[in-house]
């Protein structure tokens, strides 16, 4: 079997079988990112050694008698993700050299769990961004077209996988950063309910928002991720309690038959390529054909969706992102001879284009005089949203859109910063309600690129929507 | 609730962030726009309507209150851009008597 074939799923079994080693198998991810990454640019650093020696430990463990699914299965981390003794620079200059001292709680969980966690991939600086063109380090690629973006700002955990590369990443996802990469790059892109994954460790963009889940080949790899990076954890107080469920369970027969799909109408309106809504309509035929009751909703407040996410999401992200000031850890200017000045300097020096942009919006919606009139009213717009949808899942069990308007665009092609975000409509209603959402590729275009559907689910119906996915999948086989 | 008066290099202050002036011209023009488009929140009453702070309901996570390892020091120490032994190093900041 080639490199880029191998699912979780499918190596899992086959190192149960004895055919391959986790040594052997992270050989051939090292074999193919020298042979690829030229071209896609997705990983950021790889610590080859350390993957060694974590997958011979996984070899070991099976060797005596260990059956974790994830056992010696390499997973490519996002690079906002702490791993002990890596760096973690989120894409920016202010944490270049930076090393982890401790391992984030999804890191502990896979590393438990026997995964080899050594790649690091590219990413928007601090999550800010779509396309993963505001990396401080390099521009990655769709592997599907070089010269077009991979989307983002999970990015390069979605060109590493779609470019066999990688077997599965991890992403985070704040607006739509898993699901529109995965939807550009044709894999499939897991925002589990907000509170289903501890974010310890994982720098903070929008903590009301932020969340950690996978990106991979299948559904099924999906499942196997999020029941180990699932639960409550100690160290984050936002986490949820609700027990986790079991996947594989949820998954076996997984049918679309007699399922009610809403398709909120705000969602299929003009401005969308044309080729994505040919592929869309596909999607939502193939799932009546299985079966599926297919019922029109409305969420009326779907046109506020994006005013809100940006302020909500720039607020919170000038608050935490205040803690990289050169004292501490990270970039110090040179050139400062106080304290504020070394502040402000450091600061101007390390941080992006677009960081600096939502820094300064964050702080304006949240200064006095004005706190009110963007910040407390979005929150309230807010929950006029998250209302939409407990109306909307009153009459059907899941909710099917487009992800992004356009199959992935061309490197450059965007400058402008308000035409960037609008790339987010589809998929930031679902992060403000904290909804689960998936995107699962479901074509591509006459020019070969990939468009994916998004499902969206109530909260804390994670397993019932992967159970959803995972039968829309088989529609395509 | 209007982007008129938007004062760019005093929120930049507020936020701790040294702008050159091609960039404060640049920002301001492109916050300009983005603040227009957001002025669409006030077509919305919002009268009695709670706000969302987080997408799901819990809200304080207490634990008992037993002292637990922490982490080492030295290792937290050792992304310091300049520390002194234990410390982090600044430059001065009380003025001389």
């Amino acid at each position: 079997m080639e490199f880029k074939d191998w699912t979780v799923a499918s190596a899992a079994e086959a190192m149960r079988k004895g055919e391959i080693s986790s040594v052997e198998l992270v050989r051939a991810l090292v074999a193919e990112k020298n042979a690829r990454d030229g071209d896609i640019q997705a990983y950021l650093t790889f610590d080859e050694d350390g993957a060694i020696a974590a997958a011979s430990e996984a070899d070991s463990r099976r060797a005596a008698g260990d059956t974790s699914p994830l056992l010696g299965i390499p997973v490519a981390v996002k690079d906002l993700i702490n791993v002990r003794g890596q760096p973690c620079t989120c894409a920016s200059k202010i944490l270049e050299g930076y090393v982890s001292p401790y391992d984030a709680t999804v890191i502990a969980r896979l590393k438990a769990a026997g995964a080899v966690c050594a790649g690091r991939v590219n990413m928007d600086e601090f999550a800010m961004g779509s396309s993963t063109e505001n990396s401080a380090f390099k521009t990655t690629r769709n592997p599907h077209d070089l010269s077009r973006v991979p989307g983002g700002s999970s990015g390069g955990s979605a060109a590493a996988v779609a470019g066999g590369e990688a077997v599965c990443a991890l992403g985070t996802d704040t607006g739509g950063s898993i699901r529109q990469p995965a939807s550009f790059c044709g894999i499939v892109g897991f925002k589990p309910t907000y509170g289903r994954v501890s974010r310890y460790g994982v720098t903070a963009f929008a903590s009301s928002l932020d969340q950690v889940g996978p990106m991979t080949k299948t559904v099924e790899d999906s499942a196997l991720l999020a029941q180990a990076l699932f639960g409550a954890d100690p160290h984050d107080g936002t986490t949820a309690l609700n027990p986790v469920p079991d996947f594989a369970s949820a998954l076996r027969g997984a049918s679309l038959k007699g399922l009610r799909i809403g398709l909120p109408r705000e969602y299929f309106v003009p401005g969308t390529a044309p080729e994505v809504t040919e592929i869309v309509k596909a999607a939502i035929g193939k799932c009546a054909d299985a079966g599926a009751e297919i019922v029109d909703v409305s969420l009326p407040h779907t046109e506020y969706a994006m005013a809100v996410y940006y302020i909500v999401a720039p607020a919170e992200a000038s608050a935490n992102l205040a803690r990289f000031d050169g004292v501490r850890y990270g970039h110090r200017s040179a050139k400062s001879d106080d304290v504020m000045s070394l502040y402000c300097r450091s600061r101007a020096e390390g941080f992006g284009q677009e960081v600096k942009r939502r820094i300064i919006l964050g702080t304006y919606v949240l200064s006095s005089g004005y706190y009110d009139a963007y910040y407390g009213r979005a929150q309230r717009v807010r929950t006029l949203i998250r209302r939409d949808f407990d109306s909307a899942f009153g009459k059907v069990d899941f909710l099917l859109t487009p992800v992004a308007p356009t199959p992935a665009f061309k490197v450059g092609e965007l400058q402008d910063p308000l035409s960037m975000y609008l790339n987010d409509l589809f998929t930031i209603p679902a992060s403000l309600a904290g909804l689960p959402a998936i995107s699962v590729p479901a074509g591509a275009t006459a020019a070969g690129l990939p468009v994916g559907v998004q499902f969206i689910a109530p909260s804390f119906a994670d397993a019932p929507l992967l159970a959803c996915a995972r039968a829309f999948e088989d529609t395509l086989a | 609730m209007s982007s008129e008066g938007f004062d760019v290099q005093y929120v930049a202050r507020l936020a701790h962030l040294e702008l050159g002036k091609d960039e404060a011209s640049r920002f301001s023009g492109q916050l300009g726009d983005i603040l227009k488009y957001m002025e669409k929140l006030r077509q919305l009453d919002v009268d009695g309507v709670e706000p969302t702070m987080h997408g799901h309901g819990r809200t304080n996570a207490f634990r008992e209150d037993v002292p637990v390892q922490s982490v080492d020091q030295d290792l937290f120490l050792s992304n310091a851009p300049e520390r002194t032994g234990d410390e982090y190093r600044l430059p001065k900041i009380v003025e001389d008597a």
